[in-house]
């Protein structure tokens, strides 16, 4: 959304949990759908005397993330506590880091249609997640489930260069396509791996300062930030344009009902009183480690687009789409080395496959077709075996039963006929039942071939070679 | 140092403390005495001693991210004042 005279000023903090077996302070798992509160220890319950010990791997996640968003490592790092009082946080303080986090100074390019942009990145940080309230279990209460306290989290903090909520939703793409890549985050939106904070503020265009801005807390979704942003920002412009002051606040995204509002002044008083925490000892980095960990970080999505349009003649949107996702990506470069044409291995997974993983709400790492089973259907349909129409239904049989194409083209008895005789009567039979359309064809309407086409198409079940029609056709019809 | 009774009210807000007028003004007193006997600690002479963040000198004390059993749920349940279906409970905490 654009807005005539004003500019919109977006900064966003994401929440990304980390991939780890085990939670940022104790030996809990942190596997995702599990009973309530069976994967929970004294640590992560907060009960009186007990220490926590950081987790190595979260460090390591953190610095991995930190360098391929070229940020400095600052190889010093302080853990301190945030102090507010939720039941979701039991010891009534988060352990995250304040003044001294690992890293800071990025940036993310992202591709917009008139060219890159980079977004800057202030800092990432550690910190530990909260547990989960279930509100409508028992009327008058809220249920308090702790599998998810202490799992790791990395904050991700942006500078405000966001200036409208299509540039935060592409930030928010290239981001997960990065923390994918790397494998620190499984990123699952629908279990609540990603999540965001937006800050925004409005100002006439031309004005260099920024205004006064507000906060809205704990997005699960990008569609959600793209529209609690646009809503906030129309608000803003009204309000000033009505010459209401703004006040820096936090405001509460209502998703289901499209609009935001202010909370009550007690529940968003913040003071936060952070202080080192004295149970956790500082983490230094050494040079060779950050230089280990850049070893383990794999080609990046931007990149890798790059090198799909270089290497393999595809169109720059195709190679992004591609290579957003790392399972698409490697599904990708399977099917090529298995000596597909990359053109046609990009049109079946933006077309077909794309779709029915949409209307599954599945993901691209849920493609239950194999590479090597997708090829050998690209291949029936370049020998002529089954039509293009064909293939599509069989290729979403496979989505369904795991058989390969061969198996499910006999059981089906999708064979294309390409057998002239055998074509030439349907199509007789077919011209013969159509003399409206003979006649529209002797008076020069040469388009009813399409529709004669199709009805033949239908007549065989889809299996005629919608090749070898249209010139058939034509010469029978010519000949009448 | 003198503390405010309303410096006193708004700690013990955040705190979740519900105090009396008496209490908030006997409190006030003992802050302050509090925050004066810490404050002793100004007089040290810290001439040409480093800042640190911690009070000892051991740094990375770092875990292998693999996984130990968790604890019993009915034997963590039970160190709380009320429980329901395996959870934790609290008074409804949105409106």
């Amino acid at each position: 959304m654009h807005f005539e005279d004003y500019e919109v000023i977006i900064g966003l903090e994401v929440h990304a949990e980390l991939a780890t077996k085990t939670k940022a302070f104790c030996g809990c798992s942190t596997e995702f759908g599990s009973d309530v509160n069976t994967q929970c220890c004294p640590i992560c319950t907060a009960m009186p005397g007990s220490l926590p010990v950081l987790n190595k791997k979260v460090v390591e996640y953190a610095i991995k993330t930190g360098l391929a968003t070229s940020c400095e490592i600052t190889r010093y790092g302080k853990q301190d506590r945030k102090n507010y009082y939720y039941p979701d946080l039991p010891k009534a303080y988060q352990i995250s880091q304040f003044d001294m986090p690992l890293c800071v100074g990025g940036y993310v390019d992202i591709n917009k249609d008139d060219g890159k942009k980079r977004i800057g990145i202030t800092r990432i940080h550690i910190e530990e997640d909260a547990g989960k309230l279930l509100h409508d279990v028992i009327p008058g209460k809220s249920l308090v489930d702790l599998n998810r306290c202490g799992v790791p989290l990395i904050e991700i903090v942006s500078e405000p260069d966001l200036r409208s909520s299509e540039e935060a939703k592409l930030y928010l793409e290239e981001l997960k396509s990065i923390l994918e890549c790397l494998e620190v985050s499984d990123c699952k939106m629908q279990e609540g791996s990603l999540r965001c904070d937006v800050n925004v503020s409005v100002r006439p265009k031309g004005q260099t300062t920024f205004n006064t801005r507000t906060e809205m807390k704990n997005l699960s979704s990008f569609s959600a930030a793209v529209r609690a942003i646009d809503f906030e920002a129309k608000r803003q412009i009204e309000a000033t344009k009505a010459g209401e002051k703004i006040i820096q606040e936090t405001r509460r995204w209502d998703d289901a009902k499209g609009e935001n509002y202010a909370m009550r002044s007690k529940e968003e008083a913040q003071d936060y009183r952070y202080f080192p925490d004295p149970d956790l000892v500082p983490i230094v980095v050494s040079e060779e480690q950050i230089e280990e960990i850049r070893k383990t970080i794999p080609e990046l999505p931007s990149a890798k687009r790059e090198r799909f349009v270089a290497t393999y003649g595809i169109t720059d949107y195709e190679a992004g789409l591609i290579s957003q996702s790392k399972p698409m990506a490697t599904y990708f470069e399977k099917c090529v080395d298995l000596k597909e044409t990359p053109k046609t291995v990009a049109n079946w997974l933006l077309g077909d496959i794309s779709k029915t993983l949409n209307e599954k709400n599945l993901e691209p790492s849920d493609i239950s077709v194999s590479p090597e089973d997708l090829v050998a259907l690209i291949a029936l349909i370049d020998k002529g075996t089954i039509s293009n129409t064909a293939g599509k239904k069989v290729l979403s049989i496979m989505f369904e039963t795991g058989k390969t194409p061969d198996v499910i083209v006999k059981e089906e008895g999708l064979e294309q006929v390409n057998d002239g005789d055998a074509l030439k009567a349907i199509v007789e039979e077919i011209i013969q039942n159509n003399p409206k359309s003979v006649e529209d064809y002797k008076n020069g309407k040469t388009n009813v071939i399409g529709f004669l086409v199709g009805q033949t198409m239908r007549a065989s079940k889809g299996k005629a070679n919608p090749q070898m029609l249209s010139p058939m056709i034509k010469e029978i019809l010519d000949n009448m | 140092m003198k503390i405010t009774k309303d410096e006193v009210k708004y700690v013990a807000n955040l705190a979740r403390l519900n105090l009396t007028e008496a209490e908030a003004e006997r409190l006030q007193t003992e802050m302050a005495d509090i925050i004066a006997f810490a404050d002793t600690l100004s007089n040290l002479d810290t001439e040409g001693i480093e800042p640190t963040n911690h009070a000892i000198r051991v740094e990375n004390v770092l875990r292998e991210d693999e996984n130990r059993p968790s604890y019993d749920r009915d034997a963590l349940l039970n160190c709380a004042p009320a429980k329901q279906a395996g959870c934790y409970s609290v008074p409804k905490v949105v409106e």
